[in-house]
């Protein structure tokens, strides 16, 4: 009970401090492939700090439920981060949720999300909200489908059980369905954490914004839970990406000295998947909003074949 | 506890039925007497069928009476086992809150309907659901579901002045003789072998049957089943009716009625015929994933908040037929512990399904109580005057979208580990059903919360569209209470499904010889598991607190900002063109306009736009907006079929010319055939 509490802590709190972090790396990265200077990778923390300490301003039109999404998403976003293994195979509160309850959640907090954004009776909420809702829903079968290759190689949706088997065998991710299904969860990641070319988190007052349209309203301390929670959920997907697919670091005892190595590890492995997602952002422009349901599909049917494919090798 | 043992109470809850249902007969000239009399003998019929199915479940064996009734083959046989009871216990939660809500809502019928009829209506569709439920004569159960239907029709048809009533209750009646005809030739097949109408002389005969007859038997029960349960494409009754029907009508028939199918099912494939080929099974978990899957993308496009919701029941029956179909295949396949995993899963999700769709249905009562529309485009903003429909809704949406913690997310889970432990047992290609099913059912959940993203949002959020809304108010509080049952009962089956689980044992035991719960829950009671050593678990117990205790510090870091500046309210940003008005807002069209343009292909949207200019193409004065979409089942399939039925009938009318020689002529030959036949024999 004790050591749950202790491991909760301390991934609670790596969670809480990396997130901000690797959204701020990945800006940074970003601004320096396009010959900018860019805004620091610290900025993120500096920016909620900021906000933390502003007022805020709630639409006259809006009800609790415009108050009660950024509490939805930024705890769903946290408990998430709970249920993965970070540093060790041991994810403190893997018992309590695999990967469907990982799902489920931040679908919960996108859920509360969007009735904010219709909450304002703005039509940028509503455009974003809709959006929004639409291609989680298109993202969500190849998601599925790409982790049910994993889980039924593990034999397990428990994201420890699933870890622990993936580091039996290392170099598991050469085979044909490990690396088919990467790649339909690595789109999925870019749809679900709202990157080029499927939504632009650097745009403002634009017809083609979804997340940031939705949370237009939004100002101080609640923008600050919506952002936060949003870097979390990022952390989190790309997270199940690289400890799921490439368990190198991973290790299932629990002493000082794995940890260390495993957080080393851990944070490498972040840093690589940035550059992949910053170097996609870079190298491509913005699909139109029917293009993405295209590149969805896409990324069902390598999932669809990550599955069939555990059949043939 | 001598006093009201289980055939005590049963008996007695079928009595306060059908005293119900007369009493309010006799006296129909006092209204008021009489929505008394009728919601009270509900409510007590619903307490005491509610106590007998406790008892029932708990006792485990069945427990039958019989009754000879002099006429050949039937009897009136009752047989109370846990299955009846499970069902009966699913019509107890259910029309306990129906009935109480009705106090408030038929107050609006007094002095303007007949309230005697609808009493009389509403307590025998629940007397006939209750032995529909538990009866074991092939005869009584036929007759059951006769008066079932009939009940249903002229409690569907109650608001006859409208057409669109008239039609719907028209092709409703038409649908339900469909599905008691395949299911009395279904019946007179098994009668035909074993020359009884007893369910427990069918029982043995099960190995007897020749393939095509087993394949007759299983095709005839389907198709009856499926028409009744609302499966695509067997569907189109469902959403033309129970829109129509008074709300708390549409609750039960969405709630309660369409279960029947699988009460059915469950009886036919799995106890009576003691299981069906593996090709049956995979046809009803493919015809599962179908439901779920169109259904849900019909609702988006319907802003008729009673319609949307019906769409829903299809497929959430969708879903349902998946955890069955599953488990009818692992039976055949020799896995019955997985069988009655997939089995808990359906049943489960099947309670669940009627708990959350009742308590919609109530807060859609609320709503058109209130406001006078099923538009949902003239709605807007009620979360201000209901407050309490409003959460009640909420939680409803929370629940059927099937996240977490509530009970739509427990019984989702057990069908997803259900459908992933298939991947390992079953051998050959078809495994690979299994996780597909799975992900289809991923896309069913995610529609459907965006789809309740729509009605809650457009229905009670915003601001009003329409008069009617502006002036809405609360419900009265018999219906508050009776949705807060529901709202209860939705947060308790999910964040206690592991002290649930126990309940199915004494069901999965009887029809597959297992009892799971022991295996589902590990973790000292509270946390839920998909059985084998290995597989995942979840505890929707402990995410409901996690998430309660995450809230803390977010709460913490907003009150900081709230200390030094406070909150203040402002208007909404609008491009610096003031006037914000409820007409800029979102509508449900419009929210569902991404979907209707990537899925074009089912709906074949039609749009239609006429704008009057002024001066410039840039600012039109006018604009007339149309869109529909493409009833793809009803044009492609139920028009042709419907113009050829015509198109025989106007054939066979040669043959009845109304000439008096010409009839009599018919039954003469007619009779010297029979006679010829009879000698031939």
């Amino acid at each position: 009970m004790i050591e749950v509490l202790i491991n909760s802590a301390l991934q609670l709190v790596l969670l809480l401090l990396v997130a901000p972090l690797l959204s701020g790396t990945i800006k940074t990265l970003k601004a320096r492939l396009q010959m900018r200077h860019g805004p620091g990778i610290l900025q993120p923390y500096r920016d909620i700090l900021k906000l933390v300490q502003k007022g805020m301003v709630i639409p006259e039109t809006a009800s609790w439920i415009f108050s009660a999404a950024p509490y939805m998403v930024f705890a769903t976003a946290t408990l998430v981060g709970l249920m993965i293994p970070m540093t060790t195979t041991h994810a403190p509160f893997s018992l309590f949720g695999g990967v469907l309850a990982v799902v489920y959640l931040l679908a919960l907090g996108r859920f509360f999300l969007a009735l904010g954004g219709l909450d304002t009776g703005s039509s940028f909420g509503g455009l974003g909200s809709s959006r929004e809702m639409t291609i989680s829903a298109i993202a969500e079968p190849a998601m599925m489908l790409a982790i049910f290759t994993v889980a039924l190689g593990a034999n397990s949706t428990n994201l420890s059980e699933m870890a622990k088997v993936a580091v039996g065998q290392s170099w598991r991710f050469l085979a044909p369905s490990q690396m088919l299904a990467f790649a339909a969860l690595f789109i999925v990641l870019i749809a679900e954490t709202g990157r080029i070319p499927v939504d632009n988190p650097a745009t403002h007052l634009e017809l083609t914004m979804i997340h940031e349209a939705m949370i237009l309203e939004y100002s101080g301390p609640y923008l600050a839970l919506i952002e936060w929670g949003a870097s979390i959920k990022q952390l989190v997907l790309m997270t199940l990406l690289v400890n799921t697919f490439f368990p190198f670091g991973l290790s299932s005892d629990w002493t000082l000295q794995t940890i260390g190595v495993g957080l080393a590890f851990y944070l490498a492995k972040l840093l690589v998947l940035a550059c992949m997602i910053v170097l996609v952002e870079t190298t491509n422009a913005k699909l139109r909003l029917f293009r993405v349901p295209e590149l969805l599909m896409v990324a069902f049917v390598l999932g669809a074949l990550a599955l069939i494919s555990t059949f043939l090798f | 506890m001598n006093m009201l043992s289980l055939s005590t109470s049963f008996a007695l809850s079928v009595a306060a039925y059908a005293a119900g249902a007369f009493a309010s007969l006799a006296c129909w000239r006092k209204p008021a007497l009489v929505r008394r009399i009728c919601c009270s003998a509900a409510l007590a019929g619903a307490v005491l069928g509610g106590l007998a199915s406790v008892l029932g479940i708990l006792r485990g064996t069945p427990v039958a009476w019989s009754v000879p009734s002099g006429i050949p083959l039937f009897a009136y046989s009752f047989s109370y086992d846990a299955l009846a009871g499970f069902f009966n216990l699913v019509l107890a939660i259910a029309v306990a809150a129906v009935s109480i809500y009705s106090f408030g809502y038929l107050k609006g019928f007094e002095g303007k309907r007949n309230i005697g009829l609808f009493a009389f209506l509403f307590n025998l569709l629940l007397l006939s659901l209750t032995v529909v439920f538990t009866a074991a004569n092939a005869f009584l159960f036929l007759i059951a579901w006769e008066v079932m239907a009939l009940a249903a029709y002229g409690l569907v048809t109650f608001y006859h002045e409208d057409r669109e009533t008239r039609q719907a209750g028209l092709l409703y009646i038409i649908m339900a003789h469909i599905d008691a005809g395949c299911l009395l030739l279904g019946f007179a097949l098994l009668i035909n072998s074993t020359g009884s109408a007893e369910f427990a002389s069918f029982r043995p005969l099960a190995a007897q049957l020749n393939g095509g007859q087993q394949t007759a038997a299983f095709v005839l029960f389907f198709l009856g089943f499926a028409i009744k349960a609302g499966v695509i494409p067997f569907h189109i009754w469902l959403p033309a009716a129970h829109p129509v029907a008074p709300s708390n009508v549409s609750a039960l028939l969405s709630g309660i009625v369409i279960k029947t199918g699988i009460y059915g099912m469950a009886r036919i494939f799995l106890d009576v015929l003691g299981g069906v080929p593996s090709w049956a099974g995979l046809l009803v978990l493919i015809v599962g994933v179908v439901s779920a899957v169109l259904g849900v993308l019909y609702a988006l496009m319907e802003h008729d908040l009673k319609r949307l919701l019906a769409y829903h029941s299809i497929e959430n029956i969708g879903i349902i037929l998946m955890g069955l179909g599953a488990a009818l295949i692992f039976r055949v396949a020799g896995h019955p512990t997985l069988a009655a995993l997939a089995l808990t899963a359906a049943m489960f999700h099947t309670l669940n399904h009627a708990i959350f769709k009742c308590l919609l249905f109530l807060g859609a009562g609320s709503v058109l109580h209130s406001t006078g529309t099923r538009n949902m485009e003239e709605m807007g903003g009620l979360i201000r005057p209901m407050p309490v429909t409003a959460f009640c809704f909420l939680i409803g949406a929370v629940a059927i979208s099937g996240l977490p913690p509530l009970n739509g997310f427990a019984s989702e889970w057990l069908t997803y580990q259900a459908l992933l432990a298939g991947f390992g047992a079953i051998p050959g290609l078809t495994r690979i059903l299994f996780p597909l099913a799975g992900s289809m059912l991923a896309l069913t959940g995610a529609l459907a919360a965006a789809c309740f993203v729509k009605a809650f949002a457009i229905t009670f959020l915003a601001l009003p569209r329409a008069p009617e809304s502006r002036n809405a108010h609360e419900a009265p509080r018999t219906m508050l209470i009776g949705m807060g049952w529901l709202t209860l009962a939705c947060a308790v089956l999910g964040l206690g499904a592991t002290w649930f689980l126990p309940t199915f044992d004494a069901m999965t035991e009887q029809l597959l010889g297992q009892r799971v719960s022991s295996h589902l829950v590990t973790g000292h009671g509270l946390v839920l598991s998909a059985g084998m050593r290995t597989s995942g678990t979840v505890s929707p117990l402990v995410i409901a607190l996690g998430l309660l205790v995450l809230t803390l510090p977010a709460a913490f870091l907003v009150a900081i900002g709230v200390r030094r500046l406070g909150r203040k309210r402002g208007p909404v940003w609008d491009c610096g063109l003031p006037g914000l008005s409820e007409e800029n807002e979102y509508t449900a069209t419009a929210f569902s306009k991404a979907l209707r343009m990537i899925f074009s292909v089912l709906y074949k949207p039609r749009r239609e736009i006429q704008a009057v200019f002024d001066v410039s193409p840039y600012f039109p004065k006018e604009i007339r907006f149309e869109s529909e979409i493409e009833p793809t089942f009803e044009k492609r399939l139920y028009a042709p079929l419907q113009e050829f039925i015509f198109r025989v009938s106007t054939r066979m009318r040669t043959i009845q010319a109304g000439s008096i020689h010409a009839y009599l002529a018919y039954i003469f030959v007619t009779l010297v055939l029979l006679l010829l036949f009879g000698v031939r024999k």
